[in-house]
């Protein structure tokens, strides 16, 4: 087993794919967290850990769930807006949780609105403009996710969650596989299950993401 | 085809851009007599762009996207070049090709396309600039044409290349000092046109972009030629302002210069006789469905 771990940023400008330290992703039924496969119930703990300690945790839904191009993806969307809507009953005032889209995966010239929406060319703009310390990407197409996985764990401090609907991400500090509706509504669960018990990072001076 | 196909999911639909949401709302996908003149009425297929300031390529992209007959069901296919900045903002299917390689990958797609949809209308249309169709591509280029492949060719002339400072390109008129080629043209402006004629095109234009109404109807005629007969090809002018030394307003009045009937973007047409006969086929649909239309408006309003 590698001894490289997915560790929140910033790496380096080019961060290795994390396959290539040797990581390797869960079966069926398991998950992975900092690259350590583990099971799936300790990782809806930790994901939920993570969006209830971020200063600004945020969801990140793609085309996969943003168009309802099938009804299990009209399914999916509703409860990607039920994760993001627990979310917000559950965190501490001061936290701040968004919902940002990933409508085009095409580079934006001259440039993106940062404020309304993420380009996986350039994940990171998004994530230093409104100060992402924690993110989850649903609905995107694996390919676009890598590279955006990559760059914010090359350029930000941002913890990275993959709610994956194929194999999984090894470039995610934590990785579900084979996502689903019940899956996104278990995370909800987990995250409401959690509420009032995890202390927010509010007065860390490293919250946020750093360039 | 229609909009109905592309739906936001209605939990997220809030979140969405507001171009997005516009395309979906009030974009002209599926309507049948689209046109330039729902510029303004209805949302474009093209969002804020990274074009120069009254650059004419903005001018002839937006008409062009207006006038396609079949966006949901077109694949365009792009090339190194200013063309190739816009291409992101636009919400049609494109592909980005090696530079000049665009029309041998529309030859494969739109093959690809016919095997894949055998029941279904799908147009490819190439849209590249002077070097790619011409310099870098013109082996590409000819051997589609020559191959019959039923596809549209739009050659964005603008005499040269304009995208890496102004080298001197085969449509540049003889004679002509650019930043990048300041001994000046040599030979004369290659004439693919007549290329295009010769080389088994059916439905060839060479004008500029000058007039909406003219763009609409030449793109409209080279798609449905080429997707019932053969390869079309249209060159359009569109000078590159910076270049040639205008001034952001000056683009129209250029290009308006350049085609008077003495100059070398005068309108010239080119249609084979079966283009003829399927353009007159047409026509005259149009011409009894607008009559039809306007019957039964009459008869509603009464």
């Amino acid at each position: 087993m590698s001894d490289y771990r997915v560790l929140p940023g910033p790496e380096h400008f080019l961060p290795p794919a994390a396959a290539s330290m040797g990581i390797r992703l869960p079966n069926p039924g398991e998950a992975h967290i900092n690259g350590v496969i583990t099971s799936e119930d300790k990782a809806y703990e930790e994901a939920a850990r993570q969006f209830l300690m971020a200063k600004v945790p945020t969801v990140f839904p793609g085309p996969l769930v943003l168009w309802a191009w099938n009804e299990k993806a009209a399914k999916k969307a509703t409860a990607v807006r039920h994760l993001f809507n627990t979310l917000k009953e559950c965190v501490q005032p001061g936290q701040k949780p968004m919902l940002i889209p990933m409508p085009d995966y095409r580079p934006k010239y001259p440039k993106i609105n940062p404020e309304v929406e993420i380009n996986p060319n350039h994940p990171n703009l998004t994530i230093w403009h409104n100060k992402i310390d924690c993110c989850m990407f649903i609905g995107v197409h694996c390919h676009q996710a890598n590279l955006s996985l990559k760059i914010i764990r090359g350029g930000t401090s941002c913890y990275t969650i993959a709610m994956c609907a194929q194999a999984g991400h090894e470039d995610a500090m934590l990785s579900f596989r084979d996502a689903s509706v019940e899956k996104i509504m278990r995370l909800a669960d987990t995250v409401k299950r959690l509420k009032g018990t995890v202390q927010p990072r509010l007065t860390s001076a490293k919250n946020g993401a750093s360039s | 085809m229609s909009k109905e196909r592309i739906q936001i999911s209605e939990a997220l639909y809030d979140i969405m851009p507001s171009d997005y949401q516009d395309l979906v709302k009030s974009a002209t996908y599926g309507k049948e007599d689209r046109g330039w003149k729902d510029i303004g009425t209805s949302k474009e297929l093209i969002e804020q762009h990274s074009l120069c300031a009254g650059c004419p390529e903005s001018m002839a992209f937006r008409y062009i996207l207006a006038s396609l007959p079949n966006p949901e069901d077109t694949v365009m296919v792009g090339s190194t070049g200013c063309t190739s900045l816009v291409f992101p903002m636009v919400a049609v299917h494109n592909i980005h090709s090696l530079f000049g390689n665009q029309n041998a990958i529309a030859s494969g797609l739109k093959r690809a396309l016919g095997v894949r949809f055998p029941g279904r209308v799908k147009d490819v249309v190439v849209l590249a600039g002077d070097g790619a169709t011409v310099d870098i591509g013109l082996d590409m280029t000819l051997q589609a044409w020559f191959r019959q492949e039923k596809f549209t060719t739009i050659c964005f002339d603008n005499e040269l290349y304009a995208n890496t400072g102004g080298q001197e390109s085969g449509l540049m008129q003889k004679g002509f000092v650019a930043k990048m080629a300041p001994v000046g043209k040599l030979f004369d402006k290659v004439r693919l046109p007549e290329i295009a004629r010769e080389s088994g095109c059916h439905y060839v234009v060479n004008c500029t972009v000058s007039k909406p109404s003219l763009v609409e109807k030449v793109i409209r005629n080279a798609v449905h030629v080429a997707r019932e007969i053969g390869p079309t090809y249209l060159q359009l002018y569109t000078p590159c302002i910076l270049e040639i030394g205008k001034n952001s307003m000056e683009g129209l009045q250029e290009m308006r210069d350049s085609e008077k009937p003495t100059e070398r973007f005068a309108y010239k047409e080119y249609i084979s006789e079966p283009a003829k006969q399927l353009l007159a086929e047409l026509a005259a649909k149009d011409k009894e469905r607008k009559a039809a239309a306007k019957q039964l408006a009459g008869q509603a309003s009464a």
